[in-house]
């Protein structure tokens, strides 16, 4: 009995790494057409941020929102709500997360830190709240009001570190940069390794996915989310508040990607500036889906990403292709994974592709 | 003077709208059947990055907007016959493979700009048509007589797509595909087929669209110059009842609204630069919240897909 | 149009799925103007055949003959040029299109531009005349009643020409009396040149229509032979393979205790339309009451809103003197009410769960299955496995999603945890739809075992001999209000034919 739930696994770890490659392939195509060898960008890619300190203290840089928007993406999508507001909930929870760093009377670290965590959740739980609220109580599709929200979240966020929020001394000495001022250096999370950016929001986001690990699959209210975004008709005949339940799961997912906005200002920026977001909400939904929308495996799924996110700018320095081009990937590969779910979920295909396999090998 | 301007709004309501409309018109065909592409949006950005560069590259030579338009809507084609592969063939959940869609296209159409144009510039697009004494007419002519000619184009495919969808026996089997695929399958309907008919035309037409966009629009291409009109057009068939009219009357609406407000800025009113670009945005959002309701008229399997083999 | 069809034979048919044979070398024959009745119990392999026959199915192996000829059948499109027809037991129509439209999907299935839905309206009339079919062309499908859209499925398979007809289960949803001209007219259309195929596992009326019988029990042929040779019991016998007694209730005085009582409820259905329209219902301790009626005259409305599933707008529900109206179903079910929904993979169960996370479902927020919002692992693992050897649960372990468990295993996880949980009134609604008889064996001898526990048991039925084996009373559902209530042994299938009509006799 064991030995089977063994095999199952090691069958789907090895689709997901299957489909990996294939988009990998088919990104090679891009590769060609920015008039680049494939080969040696990949090899720049996967490698170069190994190769140095910098490099890899980078990846864990990158990796701590990735694993924050993660687990709010495993929440909700196993909830059954698509979150895709990742963006504009990482830039709500930065704001709400600045205000409280620059505005708030300055208390000691220990109380101020987590002052401030609280209220970058506190504003990515209320921008991804809205859009829970909409499809929960309005049957609003969330993925069409997570992305206009996004739109909105940006176009409030630059309207405030260009105005109101902006840093004084930018506006005195004339430079006009969209950055507010520089947070106050006892809030900074600490480094981890000296003369590199790594920073202590990697542990952080680690202790958080063991928490959501413990919430969804321990404890009565993961219970229900669970149900309600596997079946959710039987979930109402069991007696679960669906409704509710949904806009929980959008308000965990908004407050997640708003603790991301805390780290990068707290940890890495240490001011609010533009596109302070770099698209992890996006790159959060391939870490999440990579990670099999768990939260344990959202953690060396992150890191794999930070990598990769490292090693594009990397390889675009190297060969010249824009490092626009791992957006694209991104999308193949996420294309690869749920293209390869049909083969994972759908009862019997496990043995026809297990023969197929056998039959090719000669082990017939 | 007030009556001058409305109409100078509405008839730059028109043009504005031909975007919404062609990938509006597509993507309803697309969820009649019973699929929702997301990636209209990265369809967009590739289609307008594809039709700017063709014609850039002709320098605006007779007939480079038209060979534009027409990359655009064979790589749209191939995109969405991606989304097809993904969404119809391996049965994967319409909307995440649409937002990895959107995903690509945006990659793709920003790396491409970086690497063969990296500046911004400007092209010719189309002109609009000279209709010798029509345009004259007061009211009528400035509203109706003024426009290129794929204006005029896309209006046509709006009674056109009625037609298609209602007076054939291929629309016949859109409906039916989209409303009760495993009765259609047992008369002989091929499910698939159908689906993966109209995701690649969906995608054609949004890529038709973005080239609109670029050449027609703004005569220009930048990052993100589609702003989210995929997104939007994918709302408006929700409010448009998934019927041609009713797209038309939303994308109209949409833009008359946008118009309205860009009048606004030109008229000198203090209005936050980032406050004028949020409201179409928010409109949506309200739109999406108002409409909610609708669902009930949504083709009973949007987003479902089909096996043919399931046992109890 | 297409040829006629002089006999069509299945040689060696065999047809496999994933973990099941569902056909094993099946043999078969039918000639032109013969009714052949297909018996066999649920998942036998009655329906897989026939799709097999229709062009939705491959067989692995074996083969087709049509008047002799070798025919591989790879669509419904190329059954349909061949003249074979199906009615399937789930109307294969689109609701929300017309009759016409529907029959025109069927005859322009070709052609990609060309609709002429004149000729499709003729051909509709024509057929209607020549059978005595009466159908309106224009109506929607979804304004149609169960029987018209009967019609309309045997209109669509007549308006390609077909001969050979196959219907799968047609009077699951019939009345008596209309059960009995569904009858007439498959004997006429027989007596004029066309070949039947009766799907049924009812032996009165196989017996009643059918030339031939094929008996099928877990995918092999028993027995092929003339319908008049075997009684019902014998066939009974055949199709389950043992001596089967299906588990009947012995006379027991109904206590007068009421513990449920419906007054004068009105509710909506999901169209807006009234769907309980002053529903009146009393259900005594210890009893079981059977609701018979035509499927969509209110009886799953009935068990949603007992159940807090569906709003009452006017009326009320009171359980064991308490006011229940209109509660949320977290409070009903907390208030011992136990519900068996139709639909067991998307209303009794979560069914990526697995089994032990199903059988949980309603009891995993009290203790001591869980303590302080925590769930107590081992304890929940221990009561799962409790359930699953005390029903006799037959599942690789608990750890197994109750997706993969067959329908009656599924089954038997719903009734395990809803009757473990001693209810005060268990609901159940269509509980043995699609079982084998072992399975449904099991569900009534548990629902006699809540009724012997001094439970009320609310049974809603489509099957008449069920409701008339188990139910201490029998109450007739029709649009929406109940007609009549009676006891059990004073119970004529004709007469409920009639008021699940809604024929009332005046007098009495």
């Amino acid at each position: 009995m064991k030995k089977n739930r063994l095999h199952e696994q090691m069958y789907n770890l090895g689709m997901t790494t299957f489909s990996l490659v294939v988009a990998l392939m088919i990104g090679a195509v891009l590769f060609v057409i920015a008039g680049a060898n494939p080969i040696t960008a990949y090899w720049v890619m996967f490698t170069a941020p190994l190769q140095d300190i910098f490099g890899i203290t980078e990846m864990f840089v990158r990796a701590a929102p990735l694993l924050l928007v993660a687990l709010g993406i495993s929440i909700s999508f196993r909830s059954g709500i698509l979150n895709i507001g990742g963006e504009g909930q990482i830039l709500v929870g930065a704001i709400f997360g600045l205000f409280i760093a620059l505005y708030a009377p300055q208390m000691h670290w220990s109380v101020m830190v987590p002052l401030i965590f609280v209220a970058s959740f506190a504003g990515g739980a209320l921008w991804g709240g809205i859009a829970g609220w909409m499809r929960a109580y309005l049957n609003v599709n969330e993925i069409l009001s997570t992305v206009m929200l996004n739109y909105v979240a940006i176009q409030i966020y630059n309207f405030l570190i260009r105005g109101p929020m902006m840093d004084k001394q930018e506006i005195a000495y004339g430079t006009g940069a969209s950055q507010t001022a520089r947070i106050a250096r006892e809030y900074w999370l600490t480094k981890l390794i000296p003369g590199a950016r790594m920073h202590s929001g990697m542990i952080i986001a680690i202790i958080m996915a063991v928490i959501v690990f413990f919430f969804l699959w321990k404890t009565i209210y993961g219970y229900r989310m669970r149900a309600v975004g596997a079946e959710i008709k039987a979930s109402r005949y069991a007696g679960i508040n669906t409704k509710w339940y949904l806009l929980l799961a959008m308000l965990l997912a908004g407050g997640f990607a708003g603790m991301a906005g805390a780290v990068e200002i707290l940890g890495v920026h240490h001011r609010g500036l533009e596109s302070i977001s770099a698209g992890y909400g996006f790159s959060g939904i391939v870490v999440a889906l990579f990670g099999g929308l768990h939260p344990l495996g959202a953690i060396p799924a992150s890191v794999v990403f930070g990598l990769l996110i490292v090693g594009a700018d990397m390889m675009q320095r190297a060969v010249q292709v824009p490092a626009y081009v791992i957006l694209a990937i991104q999308g193949l590969i996420i294309l690869a994974i749920v293209s390869s779910n049909v083969f994972i979920t759908k009862k019997g295909m496990r043995a026809k592709v297990i023969n197929l396999l056998k039959k090719m090998t000669g082990r017939g | 003077m007030i009556f001058e301007i409305m109409i100078g709004i509405i008839s730059a309501a028109i043009p504005l709208s031909i975007t919404f409309v062609l990938v509006g018109i597509g993507e309803m065909f697309n969820q009649r059947a019973g699929v929702y592409n997301l990636g209209a949006e990265g369809i967009m950005m590739v289609g307008a990055f594809l039709g700017f560069y063709v014609e850039y590259v002709m320098q605006s030579g007779p007939g480079s907007s038209f060979l534009g338009m027409l990359a655009a809507i064979a790589v749209g084609a191939l995109m969405g016959g991606l989304m097809g592969l993904v969404c119809v063939k391996f049965k994967a959940e319409q909307g995440i493979a649409g937002i990895a869609l959107y995903m690509l296209g945006w990659g793709i159409a920003g790396m491409l700009f970086r690497v063969y144009i990296g500046g911004t510039t400007s092209i010719e697009g189309l002109k609009a048509i000279e209709f010798p004494l029509l345009t004259d007419i007061p009211v009528l002519g400035p509203l109706l007589f003024s426009h290129n000619v794929m204006v005029y184009i896309t209006l046509l495919i709006v009674p056109f797509s009625w037609y298609l969808l209602n007076k054939t026996a291929w629309g016949l089997k859109v409906k039916a595909v989209g409303t009760a695929p495993r009765a259609a399958d047992t008369m002989g309907v091929k499910v698939d087929r159908t689906r993966i008919q109209c995701v690649v035309l969906a995608g054609a037409m949004a890529g038709l669209a973005g080239a609109y966009l670029s050449i027609c629009q703004t005569h220009m291409y930048a990052d993100n110059i589609t702003a989210g009109r995929g997104f939007i057009a994918v709302a408006l068939v929700y409010f448009g009842k998934w019927k041609p009219s009713g797209i038309l009357f939303g994308a109209l609406l949409f833009s008359l609204a946008h118009s309205f407000q860009r009048s606004i800025q030109v008229y000198g009113i203090d209005f936050p630069y980032e406050v004028a670009v949020v409201f179409p945005y928010l409109l949506v959002i309200v739109v999406l919240a108002l409409s909610g309701r609708s669902n009930v008229m949504a083709p009973a399997v949007l987003g479902k897909p089909y096996y043919r083999e399931l046992r109890d | 149009m297409a040829k006629q069809i002089e006999r069509i034979e299945f040689k060696d048919i065999t047809k496999r799925f994933p973990g099941v044979l569902a056909c094993d070398k099946i043999n078969l024959q039918v000639n032109r103007g013969e009714i052949l009745a297909l018996l066999g119990e649920n998942g036998a392999g009655k329906t897989t055949l026939m799709n097999v026959l229709y062009g939705l199915y491959q067989p692995d192996e074996g083969e087709i003959l049509i008047n002799g000829e070798n025919i591989c059948i790879d669509t419904p499109q190329k059954a349909g040029e061949l003249g074979i027809g199906m009615v399937h037991q789930h109307f294969m129509l689109v609701p929300n299109l017309t009759v016409k439209e529907n029959v025109a999907l069927c005859m322009f299935n070709n052609s990609a531009i060309k609709l002429d839905l004149d000729l499709v309206t003729e051909t509709i009339k024509e057929i209607s005349a020549s059978h005595n079919i009466k159908i309106d062309p224009d109506a929607y499908i979804w304004e149609l009643s169960v029987g018209e859209q009967q019609r309309v499925e045997l209109i669509k398979a007549l308006s390609l020409g077909a001969n050979l007809l196959i219907l799968d289960e047609p009077t699951a949803v019939l009345t008596p009396q209309e059960t009995d001209k569904l009858i007439l007219l498959l004997q006429e259309m027989a007596a004029s040149g066309c070949s039947i195929i009766f799907i049924s596992h009812k032996l009165n009326e196989v017996k009643a229509v059918s030339h031939h019988v094929a008996v099928l029990r877990n995918g092999r042929m028993v027995y092929n032979g003339s319908t008049d040779d075997h009684t019902t019991d014998e066939l009974a016998t055949l199709m389950a393979g043992r001596d089967i007694a299906l588990p009947v209730a012995k006379e027991k005085m109904v206590s007068e205790e009421i513990i449920l009582n419906i007054q004068n409820v009105t509710a909506l259905g999901d169209r807006g339309t009234e769907a309980l329209d002053g529903l009146s219902l009393s259900l005594s301790k210890g009893e079981i009451l059977g609701i018979a009626g035509v499927s969509g005259n209110g009886q799953s409305e009935l068990a949603e809103i007992i159940n807090g599933l569906r709003k009452v707008q006017s009326g009320k529900v009171v359980l064991d003197g308490e006011d229940i109206t209109n509660r949320t179903p977290q409070q009903i079910i907390d208030r011992r009410i136990g519900y068996i929904p139709a639909d067991r993979l998307h209303e009794g169960t979560v069914a990526a769960f697995s089994v032990k996370e199903n059988m949980i479902l309603k009891d995993y927020a009290q203790a001591p299955l869980s303590r302080a919002t925590f769930l107590m692992d081992k304890t929940i693992s221990n009561y799962a496995e409790g359930l699953v050897a005390k029903f006799d649960i037959k599942t690789p372990d608990i750890d197994t999603t109750c997706a993969s468990l067959s329908g009656g295993n599924i089954q038997k996880v719903i009734v395990a945890r809803e009757i473990n949980r001693n209810p005060k009134v268990l609901v159940a609604v269509y509980p043995t739809r699609g079982l084998d008889m072992g399975a449904a064996e099991f569900v009534h001898s548990e629902l006699l075992a809540a009724r012997d526990n001094n439970e009320a048991v609310l049974l809603i039925s489509e099957e008449l001999e069920e409701l008339m084996n188990l139910s201490d009373r029998i109450a007739v559902i029709y649009e929406g209000k109940i007609l009549k209530v009676i006891p059990a042994k004073e119970a004529q299938k004709s007469e409920l034919g009639l008021l699940m009509a809604g024929v009332q006799n005046e007098k009495e």
